[in-house]
């Protein structure tokens, strides 16, 4: 089956954050045309940081983490193809090829494919994943069967001591789980902070109650007689872990194999240029699917963040309505922990001085991290005034005397400089 | 019973908006074409769903809290009544509530 219409249609593959931004802001910039979205999930568009806070602990349900409702979609004319796999895209002749075998014509395409679950790789991981109890947390799904089995007294163990896996365990701990989790570099978040911070949240996680171990590799898996569950997790050192529940959060590949079949160029992520547009001017990528310039880091970078979701979504459509417009964010995230709001911005990799502001023990600090003196990333926690005026001084790029960051009594505002104030409005 | 809103857009245009009085200000804000980016999901961690609320209403409205204060008192566009509407939590005595997107910073 194919369809043979020749007029405009774009396309948008991935029905993640970036996707369903950027169907919204391609309406708002002026193109009318025929518009779909291509999921391979079953649900609308979606945030995906709740899934491992609030919409684990069963605080909210499927429907609140949409971006928006379906009337939202109808209103706006955007066509839904979910349950829908791309299988190929044929770029000579502009026809996204389903898993199904349906084909269709585009004039522009988005890619928006994000990322999925990094998979373990211990011999075991395969037969693993057929069992009932053991998950990768990326999606609705995951969520619905891992916490249906977040009961008190269940021995849950999270591989991974990364955001995601030391969120569940937060979580699994709200809920009366015992919890144990394994990181098998030293220290827990080694690849995005400073040891200080490490320290901090593993100090936080003991005092919750959860088991954490580092520099703790998993070795193999034990299962039940009849094969269709995992009841324990061997680790290095004879280290035997029994488990109700197994979730693994090492991180995330990005769903590239597409773009590069069709011949896109791809290096760790659909490459493009500030203006979101790939090697084929006619597609354009957005989110954590894409390598993109950074003007802040001087460098080409993937993020995994909603924030770089929204915002390249916004450059992507821009470009596609003929508006180009550069991408200049400074990259931001955050996390939310117990009783902790963790807020970051800037990339603290390569930096060469930690500086903290506040006391760790009280639970409410800044660090900042220079590199030849230039502020490039700070994280807050429970000081969201702070994070404000930190994202206004990595923005600028500017060295910062470390005795001052570091000196409450003077507000960090006085270091940032005055927010500029705009003409009253309404 | 759905209760009305008075939503002028960024650009001036006025639009009456009928919503259900349940979830945050913010939840109904966002399935605008013309709405909040609301980037953080209501976690009051980014202030991209910032609003004005009409001076009359303001005192109606339940107080901010420490977050929601300090992500304003950072903003460039922040007046004295801006809200961050995720952290309003929409009831049938808001029926009426009149509002003014604020521009993004």
């Amino acid at each position: 089956m194919s369809d043979t219409h020749t007029e405009d249609h774009i396309y948008i593959v991935g029905a993640g954050h970036a996707g369903g931004e950027l169907a919204f802001a391609l309406r708002q910039q002026g193109y009318a045309g025929p518009l779909t979205i291509v999921g391979d999930e079953s649900h609308l568009p979606y945030q995906r940081p709740p899934l491992s806070k609030a919409y684990l602990k069963g605080e909210c349900e499927a429907t609140s983490l949409y971006l928006r409702q379906l009337a939202a979609y109808e209103k706006a004319n955007i066509s839904l193809l979910l349950s829908r796999r791309v299988e190929r895209i044929d770029r000579a002749n502009k026809k996204l090829v389903f898993d199904d075998g349906r084909e269709v014509t585009y004039s522009k395409l988005a890619l928006a494919t994000g990322g999925r679950a990094r998979r373990m790789t211990i011999n075991d991981a395969t037969r693993a994943e057929g069992t009932s109890n053991f998950r990768y947390l990326r999606n609705i799904d995951d969520v619905m069967a891992i916490r249906s089995r977040f009961e008190a007294g269940q021995r849950l163990v999270v591989i991974g001591g990364g955001y995601v896996g030391l969120e569940v365990a937060a979580s699994a701990i709200a809920r009366g789980v015992n919890v144990t989790v394994l990181e098998a570099l030293p220290r827990v978040l080694a690849r995005v902070t400073a040891p200080q911070m490490s320290q901090f949240y593993e100090k936080v996680h003991r005092d919750a109650g959860v088991d954490l171990r580092t520099n703790i590799e998993v070795t193999h898996l034990e299962f039940n007689a009849t094969g269709d569950a995992v009841t324990a997790v061997h680790c290095t050192g004879g280290v035997v872990i029994p488990a109700d529940y197994v979730v693994v959060g090492i991180g995330l590949l990005p769903n590239t194999e597409v773009a590069q079949a069709a011949g896109l160029d791809v290096d760790n992520g659909i490459v493009v240029n500030e203006y979101a547009v790939t090697s084929d001017p006619d597609i354009v990528a957005a989110g954590d699917c894409t390598n993109h310039p950074s003007v802040f880091c001087g460098r080409r970078i993937r993020l995994e963040s909603v924030p770089n979701a929204v915002e390249q979504a916004r450059v992507a459509a821009a470009s596609l309505a003929g508006k180009p417009k550069a991408y200049e964010s400074v990259p931001w995230f955050w996390s939310d922990q117990y009783d902790l709001k963790l807020q970051m911005t800037g990339l603290s990799q390569g930096y060469d001085q930690f500086v903290l502001r506040g006391s760790m023990e009280s639970k409410s600090f800044a660090a900042f991290y220079l590199k030849q003196g230039r502020l490039i990333a700070v994280d807050a926690v429970n000081r969201a005034q702070e994070f404000m005026v930190a994202k206004r001084m990595v923005a600028a790029c500017k060295s910062f005397d470390p005795a001052a960051l570091a000196d409450e009594s003077v507000p960090l505002k006085t270091l940032a400089g005055p927010v500029q104030p705009a003409a009253p409005q309404a | 019973m759905s209760i009305r809103l008075s939503v002028v857009d960024r650009n001036g245009g006025e639009h009456e908006v009928e919503t259900a009085p349940e979830g945050s200000l913010m939840e109904t804000l966002r399935e605008l074409d013309y709405g909040v980016s609301a980037i953080c999901g209501g976690m009051c961690s980014c202030a991209t769903c910032h609003v004005y609320i009409a001076p009359e209403w303001l005192a109606k409205l339940p107080d901010r809290q420490s977050d929601e204060g300090d992500l304003l008192a950072e903003l460039q566009f922040r007046q004295d009544n801006s809200r961050l509407s995720c952290q309003i939590q929409l009831k049938q005595e808001h029926d009426g509530l009149r509002l003014t997107l604020a521009p993004e910073e």
